[in-house]
């Protein structure tokens, strides 16, 4: 198991994510992608918690305990915005969500 | 490349691309939550046990749902025949390739040293709760003061106008 | 009765002597987990003979009486009905989160008993950050609960599921900040480290034990805790969700049969996983109540089984006897009460604490005139507030002409 395995790993999750926020046509599923996106990155940082050059022991984990917050609340604010967008546009398919005059 | 970790990676990697391509909205959030407690198993392999379990709590039960949320609040009758992919979809996965290609090529040919078989750090919760109320106290008041603004503008975000319908929600 | 009190574990050692060296720590894990998987679901059946009869006699009438002596073989008769009943799945519904959800749930509730102690060395696993672990997998009780609405395909289904879910969201705060003022005081998420903080007792030859219930913080979040745990397992009077009369059992509608029942037993085995946490958190865990020596003849996972016995007897009195919250009434009680009750609770550890090394004459009664202070004002403050927003005028009778 090398360090390596690990971060192609993250790597590809990392592309599923943004291949799911540049294809799909639903808002919804643009955001589904980057949380993984995010989790990917936060997977990222405990890779180089465990395998990595070890300046201090808390580091990685800490910062991954603040990222999964700001993911939260980023993801919570997101979707109020696709409901409040929702409710304008009676969808939620972003190729029809094409007009800025509301 | 242990079982464990080949296991808990495929599950992952599974779910993660049923997620992104799956016809079903409430699928991919099913499948989304599946990808998260893989990766909340795969920080329990490399050691991280209070990140794994905040993940479960955080991610699984409350980002997922609040997704799961959003998708019955809003759901739209799109003709069905309608492809789920957008017009430029082949080229995007093109270029999400050259990124991975990229990427790859940038892990393996990078000087990063592995410590080699060093066992996890030893990290214990009271040493977290240590750092936060110690080095990390003014992220820790910053990302108090973010989830109070975020929740706050998500209520109000998604809250119906009151000349609406005359109440709120 | 030291050997009574351990027979669990020397059974297990001497059982794992005789497994090959191979296989010791999948023998191992299965010897942990069996226990638990006999125990809880033979507990789960007695429970409900027990609580047909007692919610009988309280209602004034006799529970089921016919199968065995007193209606004691009940729970064979539901098992056998259950079982042998027709699996019927709608048409439209979605064939696989159909199948998962019961699944899906009873492993949740499955997976939160492997680290509550159940008696003196007697623990599944030992988690550094096992309350965590404990609120985590709970979370998938949640989601288990929409996927079982959502994929039924019928409106009341998912609207019920959807008040669930806003339901256990809602009270999952002030159960977590209850457990929160635990950890408080204990400076550890370690269940084991939580009962090994309560042994002992104080006042006059240790006859008042050291359990946090008996503290001013530990009596009011053992009660916000109990509360939010009915509401996290739907339970009466919180079970608006999946009341029969309300919402036609809510997001069960669709399941029949063997799912029924596994969500049956999933749900029940949740109350007796949030009632061991109870126990472990607040109400001493496996130690005796008192020092005398007959209490040492009763081995501690008996003490364990007993406590855990009293609250199932709470609940079933609970659901007795008050009636049913609307949903309004409930999420107004959780936001608005539960959760600043649940807050001040964490101030007064922290108070309580604080005051520790006070040692003045007369500063025990302080402390305790100060906490008691501090937990008596909001409540009733805030009772007065939520029942004077009530717009009830006086009573009016309509009758027929």
């Amino acid at each position: 198991m090398t360090l390596e395995t690990w971060l192609v790993f993250s790597a590809a999750l990392f592309c599923v994510g943004l291949c799911g926020a540049l294809i799909r046509r639903n808002a919804i599923i643009v955001l589904l992608s980057i949380e993984l996106m995010l989790n990917a990155a936060n997977l990222n940082f405990i890779i180089f918690w465990r395998y990595g050059v070890n300046a201090d022991a808390a580091s990685g984990v800490m910062m991954v305990i603040f990222s999964i917050g700001i993911a939260a609340a980023e993801a919570a604010v997101g979707l109020a915005l696709v409901i409040a967008v929702y409710r304008h546009f009676k969808t939620v398919n972003l190729d029809r969500i094409d007009s800025m005059k509301g | 490349m242990d079982a464990p970790f080949l296991i808990a990676a495929v599950l992952t990697l599974l779910s993660a691309i049923a997620a992104i391509s799956l016809r079903n909205v409430v699928h991919c959030a099913l499948c989304l939550t599946l990808t998260f407690l893989g990766l909340a198993t795969l920080y329990l392999q490399l050691g991280a046990q209070f990140v794994g379990l905040t993940q479960i709590v955080v991610n699984v039960g409350a980002v997922a749902i609040v997704i799961v949320f959003a998708i019955l609040l809003t759901r739209s009758s799109d003709n069905p025949g309608e492809s789920r992919f957008n017009k430029g979809a082949i080229w995007a996965g093109l270029i999400c390739a050259a990124v991975f290609a990229t990427l790859v090529v940038a892990i393996n040919t990078s000087y990063v040293s592995m410590k080699s078989g060093a066992p996890a750090p030893p990290l214990t919760v009271e040493k977290i709760g240590h750092e936060l109320m110690g080095r990390y106290v003014l992220p820790l008041e910053a990302i108090a003061l973010l989830l109070t603004a975020a929740l706050i503008g998500a209520v109000i975000i998604a809250m119906k106008e009151s000349n609406e319908k005359g109440g709120g929600q | 009765m030291q050997q009574l009190d351990q027979i669990f574990v020397t059974l297990k050692a001497w059982a794992l002597g005789h497994v090959p060296e191979p296989l010791q720590v999948p023998a191992s894990i299965v010897m942990s987990i069996a226990p638990i998987m006999l125990v809880f679901p033979g507990i789960f059946a007695l429970t409900t003979v027990a609580e047909r009869k007692l919610l009988g006699r309280i209602q004034n009438r006799l529970g089921p009486n016919r199968v065995g002596p007193f209606g004691f073989l009940q729970w064979a008769a539901d098992g056998l009905k259950t079982i042998t009943k027709e699996d019927v799945v709608p048409r439209n519904a979605d064939k696989v989160v159909h199948f998962l959800a019961p699944v899906v749930l009873l492993v949740s509730a499955l997976l939160a008993y492997s680290v509550i102690p159940f008696g003196r060395n007697m623990y599944a696993i030992d988690i550094d950050a096992g309350i965590l672990f404990f609120f985590a997998v709970g979370a998938g009780t949640e989601l288990a609960v929409f996927m079982a609405g959502w994929s039924s395909r019928n409106k009341y289904a998912l609207l019920g599921a959807m008040r669930a879910i806003a339901q256990m969201i809602s009270y999952e705060l002030p159960l977590l900040l209850a457990a929160l003022a635990v950890v408080m005081a204990t400076g550890s998420l370690n269940p084991n480290d939580m009962v090994a903080a309560q042994e002992g007792g104080r006042g006059w030859g240790a006859i008042v034990p050291n359990w946090f219930v008996f503290t001013p913080w530990g009596f009011v979040g053992c009660i916000l805790f109990l509360i939010a745990a009915a509401a996290e397992s739907n339970r009466s009077p919180f079970d608006l969700p999946e009341a029969e009369s309300e919402i036609i059992a809510g997001y069960f509608v669709e399941y029949s049969g063997m799912k029924f029942a596994t969500f049956f037993l999933a749900e029940y085995l949740g109350l007796f996983v949030i009632s061991s946490m109870c126990v472990v958190l607040f109400l001493g865990g496996w130690h005796a109540p008192f020092p005398f020596f007959w209490c040492d003849w009763i081995p501690s996972w008996a003490w364990f089984l007993s406590k855990l016995a009293c609250i199932v007897l709470l609940y079933i009195w609970m659901r007795g006897t008050l009636p049913r919250l609307r949903i309004d009434q409930l999420m107004n009680f959780a936001w608005k009460f539960m959760l600043p009750m649940a807050l001040i609770n964490l101030v007064v550890v922290a108070v309580w604490k604080y005051t520790r090394p006070w040692d003045y004459f007369g500063a025990e009664l302080v402390r305790w005139l100060l906490c008691v202070g501090l937990l008596a004002l909001p409540y009733l403050l805030l009772g007065r507030n939520l029942l004077s927003n009530r717009k009830w005028g006086p009573r009016t009778y309509r009758y027929a002409s």
